[in-house]
């Protein structure tokens, strides 16, 4: 489904980075209200005795309501877990090729996500 | 599993945390569904309905915001609402249609009533209105019904008891969920303010009902089977007012001192007995919830689904 | 070292990793044109989920049985998460959901043609589920080794999922045509119509596809439309010789010397009408979508609102 409109889609794509991180993720009222909402990471411990693993993001207006959205959205009705919320700009990440020769200033533009993220024990093939 | 091999995908690994909602079986299984000594079945079967069309009709009302809400994670919370209550419906439902001896199903009872059939309380077939207005209304709902649930759990009816219990997890979320917006609306904007205000307001006159007392809920009751719902009032009052207190609002009736606590004391003003939702006493809302719900169901008459 | 010098060996870089069959994550470099490719390709999945939700959804309100309505009801939920976890893998790109909402209401970014055709009876739940959902398992699967990490991985939970969507669709019909005469009049009407815009959802045909060389390259796209196309093709003529279905194409036949089924040639005019602006339903999709985002502004807005002066207050009392 997804990349498989190549025939009616071309164009319309450029501009889609552009400013497409200034200040999305902040939800500040500056001025007027802002309606967007800022951005969540999500860490969910799958079961007891694992790690807190990255598992996506979301929009919420604020903590609690990251977490509630987090449990619909990604723990659906499962209970006994544990998840952790955290606004995307405040994690501080390294780059993952950091003492790689190759990384340039470049490509340390700062994304919305964090790099660390890991792979839960049962998917296979990653 | 080889991710070039679509069979593969569709294989039935078991792991219920990624196939969500596929616990559709016989919702009564392993519950002793004897109705417990001296308790009328017909009597029973009535309690049920109550119970369950007010699950019913409230799971429709939020599945029409399906595509519709103001975010797409409202589109998922809201999903899982009318989705938990769904569940309640089928359980009571079914539960109905077992204590009366007459042998329908739940889709017998959900599919092939008239709206006079139905014991729903009003506030839940009230159309939606704004969001505003939506969670006015859930937020009653939960609040009332969490209190309800919370003291049916101790039903001499096992099965009544069991649905509580499993019902006070959900309801107690779903409080949670309006009463945060009841307080973002509320203390949001100017305009969100004013639509909060007024979805309060119009969902206010519908409240009364819910602690008036059938005779079924009585004699119930005195066999500690039901809840009396006249009994629930003031636990109702005193959350509410700790939501519209962090919302900065207050109870449309507020204003008029001394009318809360009529309500209180019984039916004697707003919805006397007999007139309500419980006695299938509905406004026309309740025939555009049921010309949707059943159009289906009711235009293939012998389909099996 | 000159500017050109160092890109391209960012770029050599890029090309080893992807060689290497290792994921590109979020932060490393990347070509302008491979990051182009991905918010395009990522945001019309999710665009597509979220359209998705309203031939469906239609139903939900409908549903016949309580079971139904359930499985309906979580299944269109399923949708909204799944174009969640989508926009959520295209803003590590750098996209902002606002925008490419905005560019999916204003009709600057598509989403799959197959949403333009409408729902006409509850039959097309069922075979929306099967022939719909299961194109998009071809398609999909592949996706699960996307060379770009968050996509992957999004996808990975978005396949197991649709492979209970399917499963349910499937269900649906064996249970429908196990009914009354009407029922299967249903089915047999509902397989006819979304039979060749299911073909339809693997994108044109290789010779008209300019951008998947490159995208193979990429690793972003692993198998051409036609295969993709083929596959189904083969996977779905015995589930519908087991459901007692015809599928709507005389040519329709078993090559053994090929190993596969021949089929017929899809409208290719069709499929252009309706990826254009011009199917049964794209003006009321997108009215839908554009209703729900305009009417919730109010209350996106009085929630950032509140959660400022919430953040105030708290500011204001760790002064004190």
């Amino acid at each position: 489904m997804s990349g498989e409109l190549t025939g009616g889609t071309s164009g319309g794509t450029s501009g889609e980075l552009s400013g497409g991180t200034s200040g999305g993720a902040t939800g500040a009222l500056s001025g007027g209200v802002r309606a967007s909402w800022p951005l969540y990471e999500v860490f969910v411990r799958g079961k007891r005795g694992l790690n807190h693993v990255h598992v996506g993001s979301l929009r919420a207006p604020d903590d609690e309501t990251a977490l509630r959205h987090a449990r619909d959205l990604y723990t659906r009705r499962n209970e006994g877990v544990s998840i952790w919320v955290t606004r995307s700009d405040h994690i501080t990440a390294s780059s993952p090729d950091e003492k790689d020769p190759f990384f340039a200033p470049s490509g340390d533009k700062v994304y919305r996500h964090p790099t660390f993220y890991e792979i839960p024990d049962d998917v296979p093939h990653m | 599993m080889s991710h070039d091999n679509p069979y593969e995908a569709l294989g039935g690994d078991g792991d219920a945390r990624w196939a969500f909602g596929t616990g559709f079986t016989d919702p009564l299984a392993g519950v002793d569904t004897t109705a417990p000594a001296g308790v009328d079945g017909g009597d029973l079967a009535a309690y049920c309905l109550m119970l369950g069309d007010d699950a019913l009709v409230m799971s429709h009302r939020l599945q029409e915001w399906c595509t519709r809400a103001p975010e797409l994670e409202e589109e998922v919370a809201l999903a899982n609402i009318a989705l938990d209550l769904l569940g309640q419906a089928r359980l009571l439902l079914a539960r109905a249609g077992q204590a009366d001896g007459g042998g329908r199903s739940e889709d017998d009872l959900a599919f092939l009533r008239d709206a006079p059939d139905f014991r729903n309380v009003r506030l839940v077939e009230a159309a939606n209105g704004d969001f505003a207005r939506s969670m006015a209304r859930l937020l009653v709902f939960a609040v009332w019904r969490l209190a309800l649930l919370d003291r049916l759990a101790g039903s001499r009816d096992p099965v009544l008891a069991a649905v509580a219990a499993k019902g006070v997890k959900e309801v107690a979320y779903h409080r949670d969920y309006a009463a945060g917006w009841v307080v973002r609306l509320g203390d949001g904007t100017a305009y969100s303010r004013e639509r909060m205000k007024e979805g309060l307001a119009a969902v206010w006159p519908l409240v009364a009902e819910l602690f008036v007392p059938h005779e079924v809920e009585l004699r119930l009751a005195r066999a500690g089977v039901a809840v009396d719902p006249s009994q629930l009032r003031a636990e109702f009052d005193a959350v509410l007012d700790q939501v519209l207190d962090a919302a900065r609002l207050t109870r449309p009736d507020a204003a008029r001192p001394g009318e809360a606590d009529a309500a209180q004391e019984g039916p004697a003003d707003a919805a006397p007995a007999g007139a309500g939702g419980r006695d299938g006493r509905h406004g026309t809302e309740l025939d555009e919830v049921l010309s949707v719900m059943q159009s289906v169901a009711r235009a293939l008459p012998g389909a099996t689904w | 070292m000159s500017a050109a010098d160092e890109t391209s060996r960012l770029e050599e870089h890029f090309d080893r990793t992807i060689a290497r069959e290792q994921r590109i994550e979020p932060r490393d470099w990347m070509p302008d044109g491979y990051r182009r490719t991905l918010v395009r390709q990522i945001s019309q999945h999710a665009h597509s989920e979220i359209i998705g939700m309203q031939p469906e959804g239609e139903w939900i309100t409908r549903a016949p049985s309580l079971r139904r309505k359930a499985i309906l009801l979580a299944k269109v939920q399923d949708e909204a998460g799944h174009g969640l976890y989508l926009y959520s893998a295209a803003e590590t790109l750098g996209a902002d959901r606002d925008e490419l909402t905005a560019m999916l209401i204003d009709g600057r970014q598509k989403y799959s043609s197959i949403f333009n055709y409408p729902t006409l009876s509850f039959a097309d739940v069922g075979v929306i589920g099967w022939l719909v959902d299961g194109a998009a398992i071809c398609n999909q699967v592949p996706l699960c080794r996307s060379s770009y990490g968050p996509y992957a991985r999004a996808m990975i939970r978005i396949c197991k999922e649709e492979s209970f969507h399917q499963r349910q669709g499937y269900e649906l019909l064996m249970t429908m045509m196990r009914g009354t005469p009407e029922q299967r009049a249903m089915v047999q009407d509902a397989v006819d119509r979304w039979w060749w815009p299911s073909l339809m959802m693997f994108g044109p045909p290789d010779h008209d596809s300019p951008n998947t060389a490159r995208s193979m390259a990429w690793k972003v796209k692993r198998h051409t439309n036609d295969e993709l196309r083929q596959r189904f093709v083969d996977m779905t003529v015995p589930q519908a010789e087991a459901l007692g279905v015809r599928l709507p194409d005389p040519d329709l036949r078993w090559n053994a010397e090929r190993g596969h089924y021949d089929f017929g040639e899809v409208d290719w005019a069709e499929f252009r009408r309706v990826i254009g602006g011009d199917g049964p339903c794209n003006a009321r999709r997108i009215a839908v979508r554009r209703a729900a985002h305009d009417d919730g502004a109010w209350v996106r807005e009085a929630a950032a609102a509140h959660a400022a002066r919430q953040a105030d207050r708290a500011g204001r009392g760790a002064a004190a």
